[in-house]
């Protein structure tokens, strides 16, 4: 028993010995005009080659041509996402940016209670009231949302368009409207250019393991392969390594999601459909730098450069001409309005 | 969808279940929970994806990836050390432990995968068994000799377990350690060697996931060391059920994956098999599910 308290007494000194030191820098409080940045990455984390890479980059850009001073938070496991959001918060951040639709609810309530702290959702989720209208989210809380519908859109329609077969294939991480948007999307591009065509979609899960399980993304991709499907594109983290891996065993085509995959299968990936994170988290700083920092919802699209797909030395090849052209003009045509691309399903 | 496709992606999907399954079966007998396997297997994942990295990197070939595996053996040993000594060495408890083993794998490979590969969630590319090109059907599979491996382990753990006397001991001190230390079994040393085994044979199911992927991918294997830990249950503690087991589960998880897109039947449904029938089984609706006599118990001896 002694022994016992002892090892818990050890323990605890431990801890707090570690809470003293832990937040390095805390120590100094924020001074002078430079940008104080707090970012809090999703699960994941860096070196995810997605959109918290994206969010990086653009904060080491704001780092680099605003002067802003950055402090990263990779939470664990579990529930301490909260927990890193409100530290931040507390030690003065001029802004706080949270990576990743799951810090929707926290960022929510955090906004509230510092109010005179600015802070940015990437993938902020808007939620509805009862009668179906947005509620927008607080005046210190911009939700930098992206459309990725209309990437999806035109990916969808590359697919279809040099798939050389009537079935193209979708595989999704968690199945829940954030990823519907892709496969809704992606479909709506491929019935626009090729009615009769049949789209397999598949997802890997209900949970946000979903995301990270690789093993089934390959099966998933494995089994589309063999129905006869030559594209398949993926909204599904890291378990879009297996539909990379699944791509390279069979010699056919994977379309990438978030960021420029095309290092995960030299030769095999079509193209990505990316999301200009960088760019939305860069903004959202330089305006707290410029003082003109306002809540809302924030939406990048094609018309915005938000979204796209890469066409570059890697893939042209694989991409025609005539099939550029055709692509490029759908894409005037939905920054026009001509084309509505739906979200949901 | 062919017989033969289907038959081919179940094995594909069995082979880390089998593995774990047959570690876990040795590790049960002897009266240690199995809850680690999860924990084995991502840790065996780790050290094969690093191992065959070191030795890709260090221009070896075609025999780093076995250097993979030879190092998610010892991974998976290095854990289930850890977990024996606590609950044998220790007495502590089994379900707290093995829980702590789990989390401290899902921590361990996160941090070593920071401090390798500057990454907190993929490891680069490594080298694997598998021939570019190989296709999906049963070639690709031979070509595997993890595979070979996995189908080969559950009727090799089933001869240890039932036909050696090492088996004999192991089934004694987990039905009843007193008696087997009064007839001069060294009980402690046999509980340790059966750990270490199911340790060593759940790290190779955590090499086939990350080498057939060619890349560690943080928390990638998703569950399936608690699946594997239903199929033993589901086997009534026997190898060889444990291993049908494992084969039910991966064809049920086929058929979702089959399933899926069609509008059959919703593939929720068909997701839910494995889990509804381990209830059942637990529920004692197939005859009498008997767990070792010893399982979870601290012994004294």
């Amino acid at each position: 028993m002694r022994k016992l308290l002892i090892f818990v007494g050890v323990l605890l000194a431990v801890h707090i010995a570690l809470l003293l030191v832990h937040p390095s820098g805390a120590a100094e409080p924020p001074t002078g005009d430079a940008v104080d940045v707090g970012i809090v990455f999703d699960m994941g984390g860096r070196g995810d080659k997605s959109f918290n890479d994206g969010a990086y980059l653009g904060a080491e850009r704001a780092e680099k041509e605003l002067g802003a001073r950055v402090r990263f938070i990779e939470p664990g496991e579990g529930s301490d996402r909260e927990a890193g959001l409100r530290l931040l918060a507390a030690e003065g951040m001029d802004i706080v940016l949270g990576v990743g639709f799951i810090f929707t609810d926290d960022l929510t309530q955090l906004a509230k209670e510092y109010p005179n702290t600015d802070f940015a959702g990437v993938d902020f989720s808007v939620g509805q009231d009862k009668n179906g209208r947005i509620i927008q989210p607080p005046a210190n809380l911009a939700a930098l949302k992206f459309r990725e519908e209309q990437g999806s859109f035109l990916v969808g329609a590359l697919a279809a368009l040099v798939g050389n077969s009537k079935k193209v294939g979708f595989v999704g991480g968690m199945n829940f409207p954030l990823i519907h948007k892709f496969e809704v999307g992606y479909i709506a591009g491929v019935k626009a250019v090729c009615p009769d065509c049949e789209v397999l979609s598949q997802y890997a899960g209900v949970t946000p393991e979903a995301f990270r399980n690789p093993g089934k993304g390959k099966e998933l991709a494995l089994s589309q392969y063999q129905q006869g499907v030559n594209v398949i594109f993926h909204a599904s983290g890291s378990t879009g390594l297996g539909v990379f891996e699944a791509a390279r065993q069979t010699g056919k085509l994977a379309i990438g999601v978030d960021a420029d995959q095309f290092n995960e299968a030299p030769g095999y990936v079509l193209t990505s459909m990316v999301k200009g994170v960088d760019n939305a988290v860069y903004d959202a700083i330089k305006r707290v730098k410029e003082k003109r920092f306002k809540g809302g919802i924030y939406q990048y699209g094609l018309a915005e450069d938000g979204v796209g797909y890469v066409y570059d030395r890697n893939n042209e090849k694989l991409i025609p001409p005539a099939v550029r052209a055709r692509l490029e003009a759908l894409k005037r045509e939905i920054i026009a309005g001509r084309i509505v691309v739906p979200s949901t399903k | 969808m062919s017989a033969l496709n289907f038959l081919s992606q179940t094995l594909r999907i069995a082979v880390p279940y089998l593995l774990a399954a047959a570690g876990g079966v040795l590790s049960e007998r002897a009266g240690l929970i199995g809850l680690t396997l999860e924990g084995y297997m991502l840790g065996g994942a780790f050290c094969a994806a690093a191992g065959s990295y070191a030795a890709g990197a260090a221009g070896m070939g075609a025999v780093a990836p076995w250097l993979g595996v030879l190092a998610a053996v010892l991974g998976g040993a290095a854990l289930s050390m850890l977990y024996a000594a606590s609950a044998i060495r220790f007495k502590a408890d089994q379900i707290v432990v093995g829980i702590a083993v789990n989390l401290l794998a899902v921590g361990l490979t996160r941090f070593f995968l920071r401090l390798f590969f500057d990454s907190s969630s993929n490891s680069p590319r490594v080298p694997g068994f598998d021939v570019k090109g190989s296709g999906t059907g049963f070639v690709s599979l031979a070509h595997n000799p993890l595979v070979w491996i996995g189908v080969i382990m559950t009727p090799l753990v089933a001869w240890l377990l039932y036909r050696t006397p090492f088996g004999l001991r192991i089934r004694a001190v987990g039905e009843h350690p007193a008696a087997a230390a009064s007839v001069g079994v060294p009980v402690v040393k046999v509980r340790y060697m059966a750990v270490a085994l199911s340790g060593m044979i759940a790290g190779l199911g955590g090499a086939y996931l990350s080498l057939d992927q060619h890349q560690f991918t943080d928390g990638m294997t998703a569950g399936r060391g608690f699946i594997a830990l239903a199929a033993i249950i589901f086997g009534r503690w026997n190898p060889l059920l444990a291993g049908l087991a494992c084969l039910l589960f991966a064809s049920a998880e086929t058929l979702q994956i089959q399933l899926q897109g069609t509008q059959m039947i919703p593939s929720q449904f068909v997701e839910m098999i494995p889990y509804v029938l381990t209830i059942i089984a637990l529920a004692g609706l197939v005859g009498r599910a008997s767990a070792p006599a010893a399982l979870g118990k601290t012994t004294t001896e």
